[in-house]
């Protein structure tokens, strides 16, 4: 796991049912891109997150696949309807099989 | 834009593509809301320089940076703050303490950043933000100190630095803090390198000017530490003027040096009125 | 991640070279990319917007935005990188708006490209030119 990984996601607390609200996430993460070299000449390995997904109470509003164009603390804003009350859960996947995750609960 | 004298500098700034045209720009800043004071009349020690206006390096840089900075969650910069609290919570060394232990929550720390570097009256030096962390590491926690200018280190002054935001900068250039300021003006004026520049020939003859495809702000540190694009991560002010120095083709102080407290004092006090900006967006 | 302007200069040249280097001959172009996500299906011009600056002040965070009303996935490329693909985004049951921002790398100047799959199955394309420029002290 790359070290100090820190997910931030910004969702409204409530919402009035069917709502659609922004949500928008941070992670820190290096996104080392597998093009760059150490002071060696050797290849940096490739190490980045490569998939991020939110749900809502188990159903999904995006899942993105990431590539290493995707810049170092990937940033994401999207939309979500709210259909009730429930709990939302974003996941991000590293290339090393860590996986990071976050919750949060929203009153309708 | 005004006529500005041309320097050595003359020689690196491209004529700016009509899309770049023109110094800092009019936007307003507010991040969540709350207005920063980004362009203000110039503190009276900056009499002789002849700029009567000091603004902050946010309006110099693209929309999209500014944007950036306007948001505290769009600011990547914040991340790092996360980072810092949780270290602020940490006990670490043989005193078996953590910032917390001493100082509670790091609201604590509001009005901080904005009077740094300040004159210590006990060590009989100008401390700057990140010396005062350090020797709270090694005095109060018997901890090791963090190095001057690393990750750590940054994150920990952002931290403290949020706590003041949109207070405006005020640091004591008299009394025992005189000496230290004078020495910090001579480095501004000095010229450093092969490219023999000083910081005055690029952020005081030439801000609002462009240096290949970059544009040159008037130099302000009100806004550090700073979430730069470049690199992705928090950059201290000591860390940006050993940058610019090697930049002249010099050897430079190393970050924590006499020399760069003393340069640190003195382009803070070039700021005083504008709002602390910590931790800034820029390019 | 650090990138200092000799690597990001580098990674420009390195898709410059795209044709020369071997290693590079693996690397999927952005025709073979764009087919594999339609399949070969024709592609029209207008149903998916993409939002782009049209100068970014530093290649290492260039904020985008794709919109396509109804799309169920949002293909985005960047033509000029060493390797196109950027992200793809499959939007679910839950997503209020089928658009998404993101902040990505360009190497250098060059046309970044978004193909939607739009709600009827048929495709869509758009494309922006961003030009990416070199900072003068980059400190």
């Amino acid at each position: 796991m790359a070290s100090g990984v820190k997910p931030r996601v910004k969702v409204p607390s409530s919402a009035s049912a069917g709502e659609a609200v922004t949500i928008k996430t941070l992670i820190s993460h290096p996104m080392e891109s597998g093009q760059r070299k150490d002071g060696d000449g050797n290849t940096i390995p490739r190490s980045i997150i490569n998939r991020f997904t939110c749900d809502y109470n188990g159903k999904n509003i995006i899942d993105v696949t990431m590539e290493p164009a995707i810049s170092t603390n990937p940033y994401f804003e999207f939309m979500a309807t709210v259909p009730e009350a429930g709990e939302f859960q974003f996941t991000w996947y590293d290339d090393d099989g860590s996986v990071y995750e976050e919750a949060k609960a929203v009153s309708v | 834009m005004r006529y500005k004298t041309m320097t050595a500098v003359a020689a690196l700034v491209l004529s700016a593509p009509a899309a770049f045209a023109g110094g800092a720009d009019d936007d307003t800043l507010a991040i969540d809301g709350q207005e920063m004071v980004t362009k203000t009349t110039a503190p009276a020690h900056m009499e002789e320089t002849g700029i009567d206006t000091i603004m902050s390096g946010w309006h110099f840089r693209e929309d999209d940076t500014q944007s950036m900075q306007m948001d505290t969650f769009d600011n990547p910069g914040m991340i790092f703050v996360d980072q810092a609290m949780d270290a602020w919570n940490t006990v670490e060394g043989n005193a078996e303490k953590s910032c917390a232990s001493c100082h509670e929550g790091p609201e604590s720390m509001e009005g901080v950043r904005a009077v740094y570097p300040k004159w210590n009256e006990e060590a009989g030096e100008v401390r700057t933000l990140a010396m005062q962390i350090n020797d709270c590491r090694e005095t109060q926690m018997e901890a090791e100190p963090y190095k001057y200018d690393s990750a750590p280190m940054a994150a920990m002054e952002a931290l403290i630095s949020v706590q003041s935001r949109g207070m405006k900068v005020d640091v004591a250039i008299d009394g025992p803090a005189a000496d230290t300021w004078e020495q910090g003006k001579d480095l501004y004026y000095t010229r450093t390198g092969q490219l023999e520049l000083s910081c005055a020939n690029c952020h005081e003859d030439n801000y609002g000017n462009y240096i290949r495809a970059d544009h040159l702000s008037q130099g302000q540190i009100n806004g550090f530490p700073t979430y730069r694009l470049k690199n992705a991560r928090l950059n201290t002010a000591h860390g940006r003027f050993k940058g610019c120095v090697r930049d002249t083709r010099a050897e430079t102080y190393a970050p924590g040096s006499p020399e760069f407290v003393a340069l640190e004092l003195y382009v803070a006090s070039r700021g005083n009125g504008l709002s602390v900006e910590a931790p800034a967006v820029r390019n | 991640m650090d990138f200092t302007r000799r690597e990001t200069l580098a990674l420009g040249g390195a898709a410059a070279l795209t044709f020369v280097l071997p290693f590079r001959a693996n690397a999927a172009t952005t025709e073979e990319l764009v087919n594999e996500f339609t399949g070969g299906a024709d592609i029209a011009d207008a149903g998916v917007e993409l939002t782009a600056p049209e100068i970014a002040e530093n290649g290492n965070t260039v904020p985008i935005t794709v919109s396509a009303p109804g799309a169920s996935a949002i293909m985005v490329l960047a033509t000029g990188n060493p390797t196109p693909p950027v992200a793809t985004f499959n939007f679910g049951p839950l997503a209020a708006s089928h658009e998404a921002s993101t902040r990505i790398r360009l190497a250098g100047t060059q046309d970044v490209v978004a193909i939607a799959q739009l709600e009827d199955g048929s495709f869509a394309r758009s494309a922006k030119t961003v030009k990416v420029t070199i900072g003068g002290c980059g400190g």
